[in-house]
């Protein structure tokens, strides 16, 4: 027994220059393994007096879980000592980029539709839709322009024939909302529109979005109401609302909308024209000749429709200088509305 | 319309400011577009005399004139050729300022000294280059500073008018607007009735009576046409846009800017017999003032004597009866044509004048009387003449109806949300001049002038309310309501939803035009069913695109010439096409692809993009709604498509789009550096999905075998998938490709194919025992 103590600091020498798992593994089986070196000492116990017997044995025990330990502590000390030269061998550069990172952006004028749809759809506001190419009675008629009505010269429309027209607004959509349905009404109509004239500021092909609102007791404070909640909602700011006494024949009372300038906070700027204030929409109450050609009955039903810009209401968002870059569809300029 | 703040004053001067006034008009509805002063920045010019003009000795277009303001004459050396010794002029003396901080000195020109300029109406911002210095009246005071002379501290207000508020088109009207607005007087011109001097007439017959309601004319004998126009007239129509042409012209659009009726003076010499309102026959031609010959039709309204058309009713007058430098005697007009008469007409033929501005909106029917005799009255002031009686034709029943209006407290309240009660209610509506009877409790009767022609119903009545009591102080309450719940269709795939997809496949969204060039068009369409555009903005945006294509083509082509290598874009709208007597206007949605598969990296080698690139996309946009199997492939050709690259898109076996790549002959005609790869498909083909159905998840393990077989280059995939299918059993879950061989060690005209076929049973474990036979195909 004298040399149970020289065993196990030579298994733990041994241990101790072991540099990978096999020669560990073979250590074990030397000293610990059914014929190692201290399980033998086991076997000699029988040698022994019964009262010694169980001190030796606790002794050999003892140095069978010493060198186990070691054993075991050299394992993993080589292990994280394997780990951390592989992780330090895989080190890469973090700040190269990614697989495949592009993703596309939607057009903003799509972004800032989808963004009005949002609003009030949440208002509780359904979705319309109409055609672009139109008739003369959708798109004038019905909404109170009788032909060489004055209002008509605002409209420079676009003519297949006498009677078939690209629509000048979204409004036509109502018409045909209200031809097919009762109120209650709640419905915005937003879409591409189309105007004869082309310059710095206009472009023959825009968007708009209407909204129209139908139901018994529907007044000008709700559309107040409603065009305010709007405005502040879509610039995420509180920001002064106008509106001026203005004309459509569709509407009476009709009114414009103005902001208090965006850019320059209604100080006054080249953008506001020093005036502090933007025309962003129009709006009023419907007037009871339209709700005539669409059958609904005006001393029962009263309602409020607004139209506005999408473009315009792009450019004051985002801040973008030029109208006609919308339609040209520059990568460098599509890729900025993220 | 342009109005000088000075002169709307005379009539009417509330004690606000300039900045108010604009202000408050604009909030009032008469939106300001602007303002300006109506003469240059400017000081130190007076009124002053030539007295001596001699010709400069060393230079031949230079005077040297001595020039007096009254307490000093002093040399002048000028440059206009209409400098000469007797006349008024503005002489701007030493130190004064000119528009533009120009400072006035002493200064030698050519070796002679001059102590001063004399000033062209350009150089002092109160007119247009005469091409001489301006000339005073002979009764202009020398020594007068000239802003106080011609009243210059003045303002034009630009005031865009809507089409409603034609009765604001004269300075009456505006007048009248801001008494309302302020509550305060507004001082008219007292229009004095001028008793005729001579009993000379003009027949007049008016055959149009519904057109011409009222038709009220003068004759004035030996008038004076050369009598110059006085200055202070001259200035105000300059203040309102108009251009001074003689004394004649000038009094009448004087008169349409003071009260708003559009007049018209005929030269009586060249007048063939009795006027004749009458409907134009068909093809007459008539001669502008502007000299401009126009065919008429037969619904245009015109002015006639027995030689044919004078002149467009309500629009121009004609060049053969207009007034010259050798008129004696005239003949005025001043009538009321009915608006829906002369609406469109102008536009028609291109023309836009300052009377059908006015008739198209509706001229006050109780004016022209008035007009007459206030243009009388100012004529023979200043070019003098004989005066014969007022000669008026009316038809009464044809002048407009004003008929009461009813206006009930109750709708005021329902429709503005405001309480002001019935007597707020009367003091507004008479304070605009409208007529008022209570009719009941709560309720009225209003009369409407005749000066509005925007006032029929009680909504029109709010609206003046609600105008003039303020929008802005209208009140304002959140939007309530009962909502329904929208149904929302579970198996309609959203369009953002199928954007989403597209952008995160590195797609840019475009917006093209509609309209789309024919020729470019022509490439991908035979142009059958398209349809043009009768008015179109230019050649190129002309047709109505029948395709996504030419526009998507056209925007790659854009980011290719500026140094895009990769593009990829999509587009949804509406394409057009004439299907016999009807369009259909479908939506579709497309894409463009062109240049890397991915962008340039690190990552290796970019490959070009290929058929398959676009598939994929199109595939990933297919199985959003649950039902791609629905979709088939087939080889077929289109006019734009490369012959070999080219698939038509089935649903359930109808066409719904095309794939493939851009042909290359067109690829080099549009200049694309290709390959390029497109496609289209209608949107509600991807957006008709269908509702998912839950399958028992098989705890069963999946067999797989691999097989390896050689086709003929020929064989579709598709034709091989169909026949494993058909005999590969019931527990078949899985047929792929993972290989695709054709060239060395393949004998030509021949590909091998490598698919990985999978089957799982949902109660067993299959063993691969069970199926060799099931693999001879």
């Amino acid at each position: 027994m004298e040399n149970l103590s020289v065993l196990v600091e030579q298994a733990q020498a041994a241990v101790a220059q072991a540099t990978d798992e096999q020669t560990l593994e073979q250590l074990r089986v030397q000293y610990l393994g059914k014929k190692g070196e201290i399980t033998q000492l086991l076997k000699g116990l029988g040698k022994l007096s019964a009262e010694e017997r169980p001190e030796a044995g606790a002794k050999i025990n003892v140095a069978k879980q010493q060198v186990n330990e070691s054993i075991t502590a050299r394992k993993s000390t080589l292990s994280e000592a394997a780990l951390n030269a592989r992780l330090a061998s895989e080190t890469i550069d973090v700040t190269l980029p990614g697989r495949d990172k592009c993703c596309g952006n939607l057009h903003p004028v799509t972004h800032t539709m989808e963004r009005i749809e949002t609003f009030f759809s949440n208002m509780g506001y359904g979705v319309a839709e109409g055609p672009e190419i139109e008739d003369d009675y959708h798109n004038f008629e019905a909404l109170n322009i009788p032909s060489h009505h004055p209002a008509r010269a605002m409209h420079d429309t676009f003519y297949f024939d006498a009677h078939t027209l690209l629509r000048t607004h979204t409004s036509p959509v109502q018409v045909r909302v209200m031809e097919k349905q009762q109120p209650p009404l709640r419905v915005i109509c937003p879409g591409r529109v189309y105007r004869c004239d082309s310059d710095l500021t206009h472009t023959p092909m825009f968007h708009q979005v209407e909204g129209l609102v139908v139901d018994k007791d529907v007044n000008f404070a709700q559309l107040k109401g409603t065009v305010e909640e709007f405005l502040k909602v879509f610039f995420e700011k509180e920001l002064a609302v106008r509106f001026r006494p203005s004309y459509f024949p569709f509407t009476e009372p009709s009114a414009e909308v103005d902001i208090a300038c965006v850019m320059c906070n209604g100080e006054g700027c080249r953008v506001c024209s020093h005036t502090g204030w933007l025309e962003v929409m129009g709006c009023g109450m419907v007037h009871p000749n339209v709700f005539k050609s669409s059958g609904i009955d005006s001393e029962q039903f009263s309602g409020f429709a607004f139209g506005m810009g999408v473009e315009r209401l792009a450019m004051l968002r985002y801040g973008v200088n030029d109208l006609r870059l919308f339609f040209e569809n520059d990568l460098k300029f599509l890729s900025q509305f993220n | 319309m342009k109005v000088s703040e000075q002169w709307l004053r005379e009539w009417v001067n509330p004690r606000i400011d300039s900045d108010d006034l604009v202000a408050q008009l604009t909030m009032a509805g008469l939106e300001v577009d602007g303002t300006e002063p109506v003469a240059g920045d400017f000081r130190g010019v007076v009124v002053a005399e030539i007295q001596q003009a001699e010709q400069h000795p060393d230079a031949d277009k230079l005077s040297v004139c001595q020039v007096s303001n009254g307490s000093e004459v002093f040399q002048v050396v000028c440059g206009a050729p209409n400098a000469r010794a007797g006349i008024k002029v503005a002489l701007a003396e030493v130190s004064a300022v000119l528009p533009g901080n120009f400072k006035i000195k002493k200064a030698k020109l050519r070796g002679v000294e001059s102590h001063g300029m004399l000033c062209g109406a350009d150089e002092l911002g109160i007119g247009e280059n005469t091409g001489g210095i301006m000339e005073l009246p002979a009764n202009a005071p020398v020594g007068a500073d000239i802003r106080c002379y011609l009243n210059l501290e003045d303002k034009v207000i630009d005031i865009d008018l809507t089409p409603n508020r034609g009765d604001c088109l004269s300075m009456a009207g505006l007048a009248r607007e801001v008494g309302v607005l302020n509550k305060a007087d507004v001082t008219t011109v007292v229009v004095t009735e001028v008793s005729p001097v001579s009993d000379a007439v003009h027949d007049v017959t008016v055959q149009a009576k519904a057109d011409c309601p009222r038709y009220v004319g003068r004759v004035i004998n030996n008038i004076d046409v050369t009598a110059a126009t006085p200055q202070w007239m001259v200035e105000r129509l300059r203040r309102s846009g108009i251009r001074s042409i003689d004394a004649v012209v000038d009094v009448t659009n004087y008169v349409l800017l003071e009260l708003g009726q559009p007049m018209h003076a005929f030269d009586r010499d060249k007048l063939r017999g009795a006027i004749a309102v009458r409907m134009a026959g068909e093809g007459e031609k008539l001669t502008l003032l502007d000299e401009q010959e126009v065919t008429l039709t037969a619904d245009t309204l015109v002015i006639a004597d027995a030689s044919g058309p004078l002149a467009m009713a309500g629009v121009m007058g004609g060049a053969s009866t207009g007034v010259s430098s050798e008129t004696q005697h005239i003949f005025l007009e001043s009538a009321f044509f009915q608006p829906t008469t002369i609406a469109g007409k102008a536009r028609s033929y291109g023309l836009h004048t300052d009377s059908s501005h006015r008739f198209e909106r509706g001229v006050d029917f109780a004016l022209q009387r008035q007009a007459v005799e206030r243009a009388t009255e100012l004529l023979l002031e200043i070019v003098g003449g004989e005066p014969g009686p007022v000669i008026e034709v009316v038809s009464e029943a044809d002048l407009p109806q004003r008929s009461a209006v009813i206006l009930r407290e109750e709708r005021v309240k329902s429709l503005l949300a405001l309480d002001i009660g019935g007597a707020e209610i009367v003091d507004i509506l008479q304070r605009l001049g409208l007529g008022v009877e209570e009719s009941a409790s709560g309720e009225w009767k209003v009369a409407v002038p005749s000066y509005r022609f925007d006032i029929a119903i009680e909504a029109d009545l709010i609206e003046e309310l609600a105008r003039i009591y303020g929008y802005n102080r209208l009140p304002v309450c959140a939007p309530t309501t009962t909502l329904t719940p929208m149904p929302v269709k579970e198996t309609n795939v959203s369009i953002k939803a199928l954007r989403r997809v597209l952008l995160a496949r590195g797609y840019n969204e475009a917006i093209t035009y509609s309209f789309v060039d024919p020729k470019i068009q022509a490439y991908f369409d035979d142009g059958e069913q398209s349809i043009a555009l009768a008015n179109p903005i230019s050649a190129d945006m002309s047709v109505m695109r029948t395709s996504l294509w030419p526009g998507l083509v056209q925007a790659l082509q854009y980011n290719q010439n500026r140094q895009q290598q990769r593009v990829r874009l999509f587009e949804s709208g509406l394409t057009f096409k004439r299907k016999g007597e009807k369009i259909e206007q479908v939506a579709r949605i497309g894409g463009v692809i062109a240049g890397g598969r991915s962008e340039e990296s690190w990552h290796g080698k970019v490959q070009s993009v290929d058929f398959y690139d676009a598939k994929g996309d199109l595939e990933a946009l297919l199985s959003l709604g649950g039902a791609a199997e629905t979709f088939d492939f087939k080889t077929k050709t289109h006019r734009a498509l490369h012959p070999g690259q080219s698939a038509v898109i089935l649903k359930n076996g109808q066409e719904v789009g095309y794939l493939g790549a851009l042909h290359p002959s067109l690829e080099k005609t549009l200049g694309l550096s290709g390959p390029v790869y497109l496609f289209e498909l209608d949107l509600v083909a991807v957006q008709e999905g269908r509702l998912a159905s839950f399958r028992e998840l098989s705890k069963f393990p999946e067999v797989r075998r691999d097989l390896a077989i050689l086709v003929s280059s020929s064989t579709e995939l598709s034709a091989i998938v169909q026949a494993m299918q058909a005999s590969a059993g019931e527990w078949l879950s899985d047929v792929r490709l993972f290989d695709l061989y054709e060239g060395k060690g393949i004998e030509p005209g021949y590909k091998s194919l490598a698919l990985g076929i999978t089957w799982q049973h949902p109660e067993r474990t299959l063993t691969m025992k069970k199926f060799p036979d099931l693999l001879i195909a």
